[in-house]
């Protein structure tokens, strides 16, 4: 108990549970440890309450260097993992043409304009695609 | 030369906190010598990139920024050293999906296309210099549309 | 002996340059100003050209005080800078080629050689020309940083109206509620579809569009580097949260991407804008509940 609390003053994201998804809004600059300790919340937080989606709204975020998309890819993985789906939302176009040149396209996110479009999307049926739910052709 | 002051900075790297004052300093540096807002995300997350390298393949290190061109044309110049083990390899490290350490494999071939001038100099055992420029592209009318 | 010989000791010629420059500052600017490049610039009056010189005299006594008469980048330099730029600029504007220019400065040399020459005429002659080979260092390195400057400044005259040129050339049109469409003219560069890459993101987070339609109906042709930015474009919408659809693909252009093998297996394409359109609507209708009984656009 206490180290889980520990734990939470450390990372200064908060989880916010929204019925059947939770909620995580980052903001301005992240540390590293702060990173890691978002991706540790969000699966434990995920086999704890069973949700079925999980928003990251980083629409506050002024940069995505490598280390930090590698967390948000991780974070997907681990949430398919259990069962869960992740959406990335409200990535800034400066961010997103950086990331690009970077080299760093993130195939397997899910993404969405906003935090609604977000909770729009992973409300929707699963589609048979495991990325992106608007992927496939139509006729 | 009244910009200089908020741009010539020597900063430390040695804990991921540090990593966070580099990039807030660039990003200040950036918008002072007018660079528009998707060239400074850029120079940041290269920065951030380097000054990671840094810190973990060079066991910690020093940023040093400054204010570099004249006749108009103005441009940021961020050196990032360390006395590490070095690269042995450096057509390797630049090369994509390269890693020795955390991270996607990005680290310097990526830092290296959000940069308009790269160079490094390494030796085993004679540490690392990275030193990156990029220039203010000016924009036609202040506040335009990006 | 010259005046200013002062404890026996001979300065170095770049210092006795320095004050001869200091010494006879108002002499040369007066035959300065009556210079072609001082005359037809500084318009106003031969005394404005007279000061221009003045301060042009002063920039190179500073520069050879710190013996750096072979730098360009000598801090003495710095603040003529612009002033070398406005004369360029204006001597340009007047039509006069570069290589004309470059003669107009270093016709700017004789005038001061002359006074130099008359001035240490009492010196011994292996001193003497070393003080005018000095001085001709001097006034070499001023040409350089004068056509360095002129340069500078055309360029950055091209590259404001190449960026001027790229955001007319880039219109963003909003086709749909939540789709917009770039047409795009012309060849594409890595300038040009960095902006085109920026407008359309903007658009996207402004117009709130999940969808976005790059059409090349008008682009000549499409080789690897094109595909390239297409891709990345392609690749920044959807980190976004939105899909960019490729359109305006003619048959020759589709030739040409097979048989340059270019893989665009991640780009969404569509033969013509309206397809795309069509796509587009139909992908949002699917989504709202109710939005059209019968799929609008469909294809």
């Amino acid at each position: 108990m206490n180290e889980d609390f520990a734990r939470r003053v450390a990372g200064h994201v908060p989880v916010l549970r929204l019925g059947d998804v939770l909620l995580v809004t980052l903001q301005g600059d992240l540390h590293d440890s702060t990173a890691h300790q978002l991706q540790q919340d969000i699966s434990e937080t995920i086999v704890r309450s069973g949700v079925s989606g999980v928003v990251i709204d980083i629409s506050g975020v002024e940069i995505v260097d490598s280390f930090l998309g590698r967390v948000l890819a991780e974070i997907a993985a681990q949430t398919e993992l259990l069962a869960a789906r992740t959406v990335l939302a409200g990535m800034r176009p400066a961010v997103a043409v950086t990331l690009v040149e970077l080299g760093l396209t993130l195939p397997g996110l899910r993404t969405a304009l906003t935090t609604e479009a977000a909770l729009e999307l992973l409300a929707q049926p699963v589609v048979s695609s495991r990325s992106g739910g608007r992927r496939e052709e139509s006729p | 030369m009244h910009t200089a002051a908020g741009v010539e900075a020597r900063l430390p790297i040695r804990s991921d906190m540090d990593l966070v004052w580099v990039r807030q300093h660039v990003r200040q540096a950036a918008a002072l010598l007018g660079f528009g807002l998707v060239d400074q995300t850029k120079l940041v997350t290269a920065a951030s990139e380097l000054a990671r390298n840094t810190l973990v393949h060079g066991g910690g290190g020093l940023m040093e920024a400054s204010h570099v061109g004249s006749s108009g044309v103005d441009g940021l110049r961020l050196t990032f050293s360390d006395t590490g083990p070095g690269i042995a390899d450096l057509d390797r490290a630049l090369s994509d999906g390269y890693t020795s350490g955390d991270g996607l494999g990005m680290g310097l071939g990526g830092a290296r296309r959000l940069v308009h001038d790269f160079h490094v100099e390494s030796a085993p055992g004679k540490g690392t210099t990275v030193r990156v420029t990029s220039w203010v592209r000016r924009p036609p009318r202040a506040g335009g549309a990006v | 002996m010259p005046e200013h010989e002062s404890a026996g000791a001979l300065e170095s010629p770049t210092h006795a340059v320095r004050d001869f420059l200091r010494r006879r500052r108002e002499q040369i600017a007066q035959r300065w100003a009556d210079e072609p490049l001082f005359r037809t610039v500084f318009t106003v009056s031969r005394d404005e050209a007279v000061e221009a010189g003045k301060l042009l005299v002063d920039a190179l006594a500073q520069v050879a005080d710190a013996e750096r008469v072979e730098d360009p980048d000598a801090a003495g330099f710095t603040e003529v800078r612009e002033q070398l730029a406005r004369m360029g600029a204006a001597r340009t504007r007047a039509g006069l080629s570069t290589t004309q220019v470059s003669a107009e400065l270093a016709a700017l040399t004789r005038p001061v050689e002359n006074l130099l020459v008359a001035d240490l005429e009492q010196e011994p002659s292996e001193r003497l020309r070393a003080c005018a080979t000095t001085l001709s260092v001097l006034m070499g390195t001023l040409r350089l940083v004068a056509m360095q400057t002129a340069l500078t400044e055309v360029q950055a005259l091209i590259d404001r109206q190449r960026l001027q040129l790229l955001e007319v050339a880039t219109p963003v049109i909003k086709l749909w509620d939540g789709i917009v469409a770039v047409p795009l003219i012309g060849t594409l560069d890595s300038a040009r579809s960095q902006v085109v890459m920026e407008t359309l993101l903007n658009a996207v987070v402004d117009q709130h569009a999940r969808f976005a339609i790059l059409d090349i109906t008008g682009v000549p042709t499409v080789d690897s580097l094109v595909a390239q930015h297409l891709m990345k474009t392609v690749a920044a919408a959807r980190l976004m949260g939105a899909e960019c659809v490729v359109s305006g693909i003619r048959p020759a252009i589709a030739q040409t991407i097979v048989h340059l093998g270019l893989d665009l297996g991640t780009v969404k394409t569509r033969a013509s804008l309206a397809d795309a359109l069509g796509y587009c609507l139909h992908e949002l209708g699917a989504n709202i509940v109710n939005a059209a009984p019968d799929g609008p656009g469909r294809r």
